[in-house]
């Protein structure tokens, strides 16, 4: 009994493990578009841009955000419950804003002639910043939906474990979108 | 902790279903539509893939009718389909979204959702000593997004410019502009959006398997004791959940290309003496995009077969599995060799030569795995007691027909015999065979020794033997001279070879085929019936353990609940291919080692 008992404790749980996997699945995807992109860009008519300047400010916001979601986890394990509410409402707000800082971003992009159907490596920048910003919109989402679930029940739920789903998940998306900067900054 | 042996697993039987541990009031919505029972999503994908095999059998049926005889006219074609066969004779247009969506059906629906779908589910839990997924919920959403990705193609099919008509491969351009065919219209749209919601589905499904495999076991149960059929269910989600994001993402582009006006597979076409605008496109990027997921998908398709004849070989020979690691290593080497073979499929597209070589040695790999499979498979069966069940028949004509069906990926796999033979009915005569018919095998074979599992009753024996004896007669007499067709230079997709000389030749081969496969057809209706009608009218199955079988499935109930075991779920002590050893017929794995028991 006693060993089954460490055995489980050592054993991470299937949720946790499914994210993991998860997130290997959205690198995948990732991997799929950043290489075609590097494929495309071998070829003729290929469009050097830089990257609108407003996307540097929301580097610096979902950079803030993994903090806060860390400080929120944190304070979710002591049990100090109140700076854990404010931590995620903290999170959840710099996810917002984020998502603002890119879509002007691209709004500027687009209006400096740059849009959608001028060229290959434009379309690509679309498609790729875009779809990761589909990815923190579901985190933020997720924020969401935890927190509905914690106002609505009777039942106070003391486990751990979806918060460190959604944290685990949020450095994820912060992870990949340095990962993608770097990329479109190198790559051109 | 009481040690479970035979003894005490058959005095649960006895106790039946009123033990259940997850016992909850449960309504006929949350049973047997929104449920969260592992066995019945299992059986929920299984019937859903029959209906959709019967569509896209039925479809090969019709358009076979077209190539056996492009000269005559059937009268009652044009009741069934309206103005897509009008006189009684089949429309090119709609003989291309036939031929698109016999693949798409087949491939995905069929042998990606109801093969793996059905038995990842079903067996995973069982076999590992679970009492269900490791997110049950998860499970339930895969299924659901699976039917309403069948929903939306189903849809395809009535809208009035037809269903998707460019191949399964839907290349662009013809995929990507919509003037480009009739099917380029909102037909592609629907099977895009379709494939999404599948892919979601296979997503979902697959990191539920990977962690139930990995999390979910139960005490004793190590990875090197798992059942075959578990490894090769757990590499296919490996592969599954790696690779239908990089279609996934080719999707995206394509959807953006087709309603958005990008350019990420479009350069330079001129449709109807018109220029497009778009420039700086790459057809051959999607390509690059699909077969990255297009080649991961045929070993999606056929490791679960794998698994299963496996394991039903080994149980039917009463011998131990031959090389068991060696079959855990071939199925790793063939995981990791299906993500570096892509380009294969690319030969004749301009690909640099070198790289083409590069390609032809990684490809030319795959024999090795697969001729250690097929080694281990013949070792089995040697020198064995063999029980020709129905299930035994069609996991040896599985491997009759792997081997068949392998020798000529060889031929293939060298980019310079492909010039002449891609795209001829070589290359459907090769993955029809290999793929296709060997793993329906595999499913086939897996529905007739799971059967009693699932339903507690049996199939009907006799028409089980017709089935087997037809159909494998059948699909070697269908496609064996498909190969001397297409070395011919018969090129696929075609409708209607009396156009040409040098195919005339065949004409009476193409009706013979053509006569060949409706008899195969018909069989595998009666297949259907006999899966319906023993499902409530079937011989019930009084055993526990009909099979005399080491896994654990066979300790559940005849008819088990959701929890799977009543009481306690076993303990194992030894790996699940201890047959004819120390004079013991078999020896279930949940039986402790015996003091002085030999080693396996």
């Amino acid at each position: 009994m006693e060993t089954e008992l460490i055995q489980n404790k050592n054993k991470i749980h299937p949720h946790k493990f499914t994210l993991w996997v998860a997130i290997g699945s959205i690198v995948m995807m990732f991997a799929g578009l950043t290489s075609a992109y590097i494929v495309k860009r071998s070829q003729a008519n290929w469009q050097t841009f830089e990257i609108p300047v407003l996307f540097w400010y929301s580097t610096a916001i979902i950079l803030l955000s993994s903090f806060t979601m860390h400080f929120s986890l944190k304070s979710f394990k002591e049990r100090l419950m109140d700076k854990y509410r404010k931590g995620m409402l903290i999170t959840m707000l710099l996810g917002v804003l984020f998502i603002i800082t890119q879509y002007l971003g691209f709004r500027d992009f687009w209006n400096a002639g740059m849009t959608l159907q001028a060229g290959v490596s434009y379309s690509f920048l679309y498609v790729i910043v875009g779809l990761h910003a589909v990815h923190v919109l579901g985190g933020v989402t997720a924020i969401i939906v935890m927190s509905l679930k914690a106002f609505g029940t009777r039942k106070k739920s003391y486990s751990v474990v979806p918060v460190e789903l959604i944290s685990t998940y949020w450095h994820f998306v912060d992870i990949l979108w340095v990962y993608l900067l770097i990329f479109l900054m190198m790559i051109k | 902790m009481s040690t479970v042996t035979v003894e005490s697993t058959t005095h649960h039987q006895e106790h039946g279903d009123a033990h259940q541990e997850h016992h909850h009031h449960e309504t006929f919505i949350t049973k047997y539509v929104f449920s969260q029972d592992h066995k019945t999503i299992a059986k929920q994908f299984l019937v859903t893939g029959i209906i959709w095999a019967i569509i896209g059998g039925l479809f090969s049926v019709i358009f076979r009718l077209q190539l056996g005889n492009p000269e005559s006219t059937y009268p009652w074609l044009e009741d069934l389909l309206g103005h897509w066969a009008k006189g009684g004779k089949l429309q090119p247009e709609f003989y291309y979204a036939l031929v698109t969506m016999h693949g798409t059906i087949l491939v995905f629906f069929v042998l990606t959702a109801g093969l793996s779908g059905t038995f990842a589910n079903f067996l995973i839990p069982l076999q590992i000593g679970a009492r269900d997924m490791a997110s049950p919920m998860l499970n339930m959403l895969s299924y659901w997004f699976f039917f309403l990705a069948s929903v939306i193609m189903m849809s395809s099919l009535f809208v009035q410019t037809g269903p998707a008509s460019g191949g399964w491969t839907i290349y662009p351009p013809l995929s990507a502009l919509g003037e480009a065919s009739m099917g380029s219209k909102i037909g592609m749209d629907l099977w895009l959006i379709s494939m999404a919601m599948f892919i979601v589905s296979s997503l979902l499904g697959g990191l539920n398997y990977i962690t139930t495999i990995l999390n979910m076991r139960t005490k004793g149960m190590s990875m090197t004791r798992m059942p075959l059929t578990v490894w090769a269910l757990f590499f296919t989600a490996v592969l599954g959940v790696l690779s239908f994001p990089v279609l996934l993402s080719g999707a995206i582009l394509l959807l953006f290309d087709r309603n958005l006006g990008t350019s990420f597979y479009l350069s330079d076409i001129v449709v109807a003496g018109k220029i497009l605008p778009n420039e700086g496109g790459s057809a051959i990027l999607f390509q690059h995009l699909f077969w990255f997921l297009g080649h991961p998908e045929v070993y999606i398709i056929l490791l679960p077969a794998m698994g299963m004849s496996s394991e039903i070989l080994s149980v039917n020979s009463r011998k131990p599995i031959f090389g068991y690691m060696a079959m855990v290593a071939s199925l790793f080497a063939i995981t990791i060799l299906a993500f570096l073979v892509w380009a294969h499929h690319m030969f004749v597209t301009g690909l640099n030569p070198f790289l083409g070589s590069v390609f032809v040695l990684l490809t030319l790999l795959i024999a090795v795995p697969s001729a250690i499979k097929v080694f281990n498979w013949l070792t089995t069966l040697w020198r064995g007691n063999i029980r020709f069940t129905p299930a035994m028949l069609f996991a040896i004509g599985f491997v009759s027909l792997f081997i068949s069906g392998g020798l000529t990926g060889i031929f293939l796999g060298n980019s310079a015999l492909d010039i002449h033979l891609h795209d001829t009915y070589f290359v459907i005569a090769h993955f029809h065979i290999v793929m296709g018919v060997a793993s329906f095998f595999g499913m086939f074979a897996g529905v007739y020794h799971w059967y009693p599992k699932m339903f507690g009753r049996y199939l009907n024996n006799t028409l089980a033997y017709i089935h087997f004896w037809v159909t494998i007669i059948g699909a070697y007499l269908i496609f064996w001279p498909m190969h001397y067709e297409g070395l011919a230079g018969m090129p696929r997709r075609y409708y209607d070879f009396s156009n040409w000389e040098s195919f005339k030749m065949f004409g009476g081969l193409n009706e013979f085929i053509s006569v060949v496969a409706l008899v195969v057809f018909a069989v595998q209706i009666l297949f259907v019936i006999n899966f319906f009608y023993s499902i409530w009218k079937g011989r019930k199955v009084k055993d526990q353990n009909p099979w005399e079988a080491n896994t654990l499935e066979w300790t559940t109930p005849i008819r088990p609940g959701h929890g799977n075991w009543p009481g306690d779920i076993p303990e194992v002590h030894r790996w699940p291919y201890d047959y004819s050893k120390d004079g013991k017929d078999f020896i279930p794995q949940d039986v402790p080692v015996g003091a002085d028991e030999s080693k396996h």
